[in-house]
């Protein structure tokens, strides 16, 4: 499947804002970050920045932006228009905590925050769905696919939380959980890869033509000389090649790396921790950038069997 | 809407049964079809750098040709490709805006150019690559079964058919209603051994293909004449050497 960039940029900055998010309205009442107003503001603001980043970008995949707010109304059928709608309902839970931060009412903050930690999960899920739901794509259609998302929507979002929450004083607890998600996504990332190494396509070209009684079927002519809107969506196969060295890049940068800075950030402490979980943020977000561009270019769709056999 | 609707019971499933056996791959039914929906429900389709390297554009009926078999028993099998009609099409309710639909009444897969948003997860969840993107108007076009033919009472009865089925010269393509068990495409489903595309995958496509006749083992090719050698008179072999120069 093609890696759109709007698309990759749009799930990896609006997965690390929900994250971000999620954690914010989840772990603020525990005292376990910095109570400031301040910080939860700074790290509200950057959420919601990532998240309408992405939404808009989001839209330029489209062939008709205009008419994106048609895309709320098939709920009932269709993740994509969950999505839409889980993703702007969001927004009055998050906005809410906003508000309860600059007033002061905590009791709102807290409420709001918890709700908007909610529907940053139930986004994400969405998202994640939206790609497991498809049948004819074997890489995506499997139950790992979504919980994945989740995951890693979570760790980006956490690394994000740390790097501002290192700025505000405290380092231990957030460093630490970057590295627990790490490890987790970690683990995830190897199995999804083991799984769909392991995955032949979803059909053959032989039940995609009807003709299994004749034996093996291949490709002799295509229907046209050039290429198609078709090939190049469904027919991309440009990263296959690389995917080896990509994936160790996405493993080094996305999960090595940030989880050594915030082991070294939570031993040392001060300014070289702030500067040590700023990288760390900057790192995860490029491995996520890669690992989602990969889901998409390992990705493979039956309509190419046609093509490719 | 998007959700798939309430067929009544005896609804008819309109779709085309395609003969595999015949067809010779000749493209008559794509460019006809070309040529319908271009104007119409689906116009107009683009057609970007047609007179130069790069030539691209929308079809809805793209045939392509197989190798299948090993050895003796191989064959060539041209194979157009084209919307199915599914029963339990996956392209309409994952659809966000309600612009692609199935109708209750007969069964045929459409897409309502003036909602559509052009966000191409549909053609993601086709897994037999029925729906391509018009990239000039920036929305989603596909096969309509000629819905704009069929019921067109401005044209004679006999024409009310889709483009293709008119256009092939082998009459490898057939158009009617393949939920009545009577109909003649029903019959010729049960006759050949109709085959669905990718059955597993759970969309219930209503199109047929029938694969193509098993061939007989004995039967040798006309154009098998004897050569000098198998001529055992010595000078009937020489009298067809000299008449041969």
């Amino acid at each position: 499947m093609k890696p759109a960039p709007s698309i990759v940029f749009f799930t990896v900055a609006s997965g690390a804002g929900y994250g971000l998010l999620f954690w914010l309205g989840l772990l603020r009442p525990t005292g376990l970050l910095p109570q400031a107003p301040a910080f939860a503001l700074t790290c509200l603001g950057l959420s919601l920045l990532l998240i309408t980043a992405g939404l808009l970008a989001s839209t330029f995949h489209l062939g008709n932006p205009q008419r994106a707010w048609r895309a709320l109304s098939q709920w009932r059928s269709s993740w994509l228009s969950r999505e839409g709608v889980a993703a702007l309902l969001t927004y009055l839970p998050a906005l809410c905590f906003g508000f309860a931060l600059v007033s002061g009412a905590s009791g709102l903050a807290v409420a709001a925050g918890l709700l908007a930690a909610l529907g940053a999960a139930v986004t994400v899920w969405c998202t994640g769905m939206i790609y497991a739901s498809l049948k004819p794509i074997a890489q995506w259609h499997h139950p790992i696919l979504a919980p994945g998302y989740l995951l890693l929507g979570a760790y980006s979002g956490m690394a994000l939380l740390a790097a501002v929450s290192a700025i505000g004083g405290v380092v231990g607890g957030p460093a630490s959980f970057i590295v627990t998600l790490g490890l987790a996504g970690l683990v995830l990332k190897l199995a999804y890869w083991q799984i769909v190494d392991r995955l032949g396509p979803a059909a053959s070209l032989a039940s995609a033509t009807g003709l299994e009684a004749l034996g093996r079927v291949r490709p002799l002519d295509p229907p046209a000389t050039e290429t198609s809107w078709l090939m190049r969506e469904m027919g991309f196969r440009v990263a296959r090649k690389h995917a080896a060295v990509l994936r160790r890049i996405c493993l080094l940068l996305g999960f090595v790396l940030p989880m050594l800075l915030s082991l070294f950030a939570g031993q040392f402490g001060g300014g070289l921790a702030v500067l040590a979980l700023l990288l760390a943020a900057l790192t995860v977000l490029a491995g996520i950038l890669v690992e989602r561009w990969l889901l998409f270019a390992e990705a493979t769709h039956t309509a190419a069997l046609y093509y490719h056999g | 809407m998007t959700c798939l609707p309430d067929r009544p019971p005896g609804a008819p499933a309109l779709g085309l049964v395609i003969d595999l056996d015949t067809c010779v791959g000749c493209q008559a039914c794509a460019t006809s079809c070309k040529q319908w929906n271009a104007s119409g429900h689906s116009g107009p389709l683009p057609d970007l750098h047609p007179y130069s390297a790069g030539a691209e554009g929308v079809w809805f009926n793209r045939v392509h040709s197989f190798e299948a078999g090993e050895g003796a028993a191989g064959r060539t099998v041209h194979f157009p490709r084209s919307c199915l009609h599914c029963e339990t099409p996956d392209c309409v309710t994952v659809c966000p805006t309600g612009a692609s639909y199935k109708r209750a009444e007969d069964g045929i897969v459409l897409v309502n150019h003036d909602a559509c948003i052009g966000c191409g997860l549909c053609a993601w969840a086709c897994p037999y690559g029925a729906r391509e993107m018009d990239e000039v108007a920036g929305v989603m076009k596909k096969c309509t079964l000629c819905v704009d033919r069929i019921y067109n009472e401005t044209i004679p009865e006999a024409l009310r058919q889709p483009a293709c089925v008119l256009a092939c010269p082998t009459k490898a393509r057939h158009f009617g209603d393949l939920a009545d068990p009577q109909s003649a495409v029903s019959q010729l489903v049960a006759d050949r051994g109709g085959q669905a595309l990718m059955p597993d995958l759970g969309y219930r496509p209503v199109n047929r293909y029938l694969p193509p006749r098993q061939r007989q083992a004995e039967s040798q090719p006309i154009e098998d004449q004897p050569t000098p050698l198998d001529i055992k008179n010595p000078l009937l072999r020489w009298m067809g050497r000299v008449l041969t120069r």
